[in-house]
C-alpha cells in the first residue's frame, strides 16, 4: 500500500490543518496537552485517513480496525480524525472539555469511534492485546494499533503487556511508540531513562521497526513492513518532536500540559498557516 | 485570604524536610502538578522522580519505610488510591509501615481532565483499610497541620489534597486533633458535617439559610479515620437533623463514615448525603462541575431541605 506523492501531499496538508484546529481548541477552553497532541498528528492522520479499515457510517462492524489511544491526552488530535472520518460532527471541537460534550479531556469509550477508554497511561496496550485477541479467535483479519507514549513505558504494566503479545503470536497488533523523548516534569533522560528502547521491545521477541515519526512516507513504509510480518506482534518506534510543527512548543516538557495563551497561538498560527 | 492547597502541601513538606532529615519524597512524573517539586528543589538529595510509574513507586516507599525514613509519596489520587492500592494495603497498612500518602486532585478537582483523573472513590478506598488514618484538610492551616502531624505520627497517613484554592477558615496556630472535628459555625436545626471543599459550601449554605431563619450548624470533619464520634452523636442529639456533605460518591466516604457512628450510637437524627449520587463525573471548568453534581451550595441547600422535610 504505498502512498503515492499526490496522497501525501493531502495528508500532508491535512495535518497542517488538524495542528491548527487542535491547538485552537485547546487555547479555546485553556486547557489541555499541546505537546504529545502535535507530536502523535502524522501516526494518527496517517493511520485514520489512509490505513485504517473503519466507516464513521458503520461504527460498530466487526470487522473494523481498532486504534487505543494508550496516551490519551492526545485526544484531541485522535477527535480531529474521528470528525474527519464521520464519527463525530464536525462542530463538535468547539466542546472539547466543557461541560456536557461528547469530547471528554480524555478518550471515553462513550464517544463514538474511541474504542478505549484511556487517560490512566500503562493499560492501554493490554486493552489492544485484548482486542487482538479476541479478533483472532473470531478469525477476523481487522488489525489493532495501539499509540504509547515514550513515559508512558515507564509503567510495569506497559512491559507486562510488552512481554505477552509475542507469547500469543498477536501479528494483527502493531504497537506505535511515540519517541519524542519528553515526559511532563522533564526528559525521558532526566525521569526515567529508557535506555536502548529497539533493543528492549527485541528482547520480548517483537519485530522492531523504527522511522521518523513525522514522515509520512517513512510512516507508510514502516506499517507496510508490520503488516507483513506474520510471526508475532510488530512495533514502530517513531522518531518524533514533542510540540512539532510550532517553533517554541518543540521539544519542551513546559508544552505538555500547558494552556496556550493568546499571544502563543497567534504566534503558533502565523507558523502553520505559511 | 485564600490559598492554592497543593502550594501549601508542598512548602511545608520543603519546610519540614528542613528539620527532619529522615523525611525522603517521591513523585511519579507529576512533581510540578503535585508541588512535591518544592521539596525536590530544597532537598534534590532526598528527591525521587520514580517516572510514571506509581506501583512502583508505592512499593518502593514501603522498603525506605523500614529503613527509618519518611516517605512522602505523591500523584493525583485517580492513579495513587487504584495503581497505589496493592502495596498500600499488603505491604504498607499491613505492616502498619511508615509512609505517608499525599493524594493529589481529589475529588473533581482535576475540572477538564475528566472522570479518569477525578478521585471519587478514594475515602472509601484508604477508609477500609486497618492501620490507616485519613485526613482531609480544609484550608492552609489545617493542611500545615495535616502535613507536620502525617510526619509525628508512626504509620500510614493518607492527604486528600485539592488542586484548588481554599479560603481560609482557621487562624494560625489553631489546635487540631487527629480523631477530633471542628465546629465552624454554630447552629441548631440541623448540622452539616463536611470535609474540603465541601465545609466552604456548606458555610456559604448556611449564611443563605440564616437569611431565611434556618439555623445551621457546620461542623468540618477534618479527620475521618478516626473520626470524631463523639461530636457526631452530640450534633445528632442537639440538632436532630445530619447532612453530609463531600466532593466523592455519597457511598463509603464521610458519609459512610458518619452514618456507621450513627448507627452504633443509636442516634434517631434523619441524615442526609450531599456527593456525587453514584456516577462517573465528566470534563468540564471546575465551578460547573460542582454545580452540575451538586457540590456547591446550592447542592448543600437542597440537602438541608430534604433533611428538615424529613425531620420532625
Ligand atoms: C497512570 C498515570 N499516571 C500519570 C499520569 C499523568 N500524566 C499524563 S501525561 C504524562 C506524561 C506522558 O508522557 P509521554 O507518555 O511521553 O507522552 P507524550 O510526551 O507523548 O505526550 C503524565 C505523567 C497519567 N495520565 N496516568
Amino acid at each position: 500500500m504505498s502512498l503515492t506523492p499526490e496522497r501525501a501531499a493531502e495528508l500532508r496538508e491535512l495535518c497542517r490543518k488538524f495542528r491548527i484546529d487542535v491547538l485552537k481548541a485547546i487555547h479555546g477552553i485553556q486547557s489541555g496537552h499541546p505537546g504529545g497532541s502535535l507530536s502523535v498528528c502524522e501516526i494518527l492522520t496517517l493511520l485514520y485517513q489512509e490505513r485504517m479499515n473503519i466507516d464513521g457510517k458503520n461504527p460498530d462492524d466487526p470487522d473494523r480496525d481498532r486504534l487505543v489511544l494508550c496516551k490519551g491526552h492526545a485526544a484531541p488530535m485522535l477527535y480531529k480524525n474521528l470528525i474527519e472520518k464521520g464519527f463525530l460532527p464536525a462542530d463538535s471541537m468547539d466542546t472539547l472539555r466543557r461541560i456536557d460534550s461528547l469530547l471528554q479531556g480524555h478518550p471515553s469509550i462513550h464517544t463514538p469511534g474511541v474504542e478505549m477508554s484511556t487517560g490512566p497511561l500503562g493499560i492501554g496496550l493490554s486493552a489492544a492485546q485484548g482486542m487482538a485477541m479476541g479478533l483472532k479467535l473470531s478469525g477476523s483479519s481487522a488489525r489493532v494499533y495501539a499509540i504509547l507514549g515514550d513515559g508512558e513505558l515507564n509503567e510495569g504494566t506497559a512491559w507486562e503487556a510488552v512481554m505477552s503479545a509475542p507469547k500469543f503470536k498477536l501479528s494483527n497488533l502493531t504497537a506505535v511508540v511515540d519517541y519524542n523523548r519528553v515526559q511532563l516534569d522533564g526528559t525521558t533522560d532526566e525521569i526515567m531513562p529508557l535506555g536502548d528502547l529497539p533493543a528492549k521491545w527485541a528482547a520480548f521477541n517483537w519485530n522492531v521497526i523504527e522511522c521518523d515519526g513525522h514522515s509520512l512516507e517513512e510512516l507508510s513504509e514502516a506499517f507496510d513492513a508490520a503488516e507483513a510480518y506474520k510471526e508475532g506482534p510488530s512495533v514502530i518506534i517513531a522518531h518524533t518532536v514533542k510540540g512539532r510543527g510550532v517553533s517554541f512548543m518543540e521539544g519542551k516538557a513546559a508544552w505538555h500540559g500547558k494552556a496556550i495563551p493568546d499571544e502563543d497561538l497567534a504566534a503558533a498560527l502565523k507558523e502553520l498557516e505559511v | 485570604m485564600a490559598k492554592a492547597i497543593r502550594e501549601v502541601y508542598g512548602t511545608v513538606l520543603a519546610e519540614l524536610g528542613e528539620k527532619n532529615s529522615d523525611i525522603v519524597v517521591l513523585d511519579a512524573d507529576l512533581s510540578g502538578s503535585t508541588k512535591s517539586a518544592i521539596f525536590g528543589k530544597a532537598h534534590p538529595e532526598r528527591f525521587f522522580n520514580m517516572g510514571i510509574a506509581e506501583a512502583n513507586m508505592v512499593a518502593t516507599a514501603s522498603g525506605l519505610a523500614t529503613t527509618g525514613k519518611i516517605p512522602f509519596v505523591n500523584t493525583f489520587t485517580a492513579f495513587l488510591s487504584t495503581l497505589g492500592l496493592l502495596a498500600i494495603r499488603a505491604q504498607i497498612c499491613y505492616g502498619n509501615l511508615n509512609v505517608k500518602l499525599g493524594g493529589a486532585y481529589c475529588g473533581t478537582s482535576a475540572a477538564f481532565d475528566g472522570s479518569s483523573h477525578h478521585a471519587t472513590e478514594d475515602i472509601a478506598i484508604m477508609r477500609s483499610l486497618p492501620n490507616m488514618t485519613v485526613l482531609a484538610p480544609s484550608d492552609a492551616e489545617s493542611t500545615r497541620w495535616v502535613t507536620q502531624f502525617a510526619v509525628e505520627h508512626q504509620g500510614p497517613v493518607y492527604l486528600r489534597l485539592s488542586r484548588d484554592v481554599y479560603p481560609d477558615l482557621y487562624a494560625p496556630g489553631t489546635k487540631f486533633e487527629c480523631g477530633r472535628g471542628a465546629i465552624v459555625r454554630e447552629g441548631s436545626d440541623v448540622t452539616v458535617i463536611a470535609c474540603g471543599l465541601l465545609v466552604h459550601k456548606a458555610i456559604e449554605a448556611a449564611e443563605i439559610l440564616a437569611e431565611r431563619g434556618i439555623s445551621v450548624r457546620v461542623v468540618d470533619m477534618y479527620s475521618i479515620k478516626p473520626i470524631d464520634s463523639e461530636l457526631i452523636l452530640k450534633c445528632a442529639q442537639e440538632t436532630g437533623a445530619i447532612v453530609c456533605a463531600e466532593e466523592h460518591n455519597i457511598y463509603g466516604g464521610l458519609g459512610g463514615a458518619v452514618s456507621e457512628v450513627l448507627a452504633w450510637g443509636g442516634a434517631s437524627a434523619v441524615t442526609e448525603f450531599v456527593g456525587i449520587q453514584d456516577t462517573f463525573t465528566e470534563s468540564g471548568p471546575y465551578s460547573q462541575l460542582l454545580k452540575k453534581y451538586g457540590l456547591d451550595a446550592q447542592g448543600v441547600i437542597a440537602g438541608i431541605e430534604k433533611v428538615l422535610a424529613r425531620k420532625k
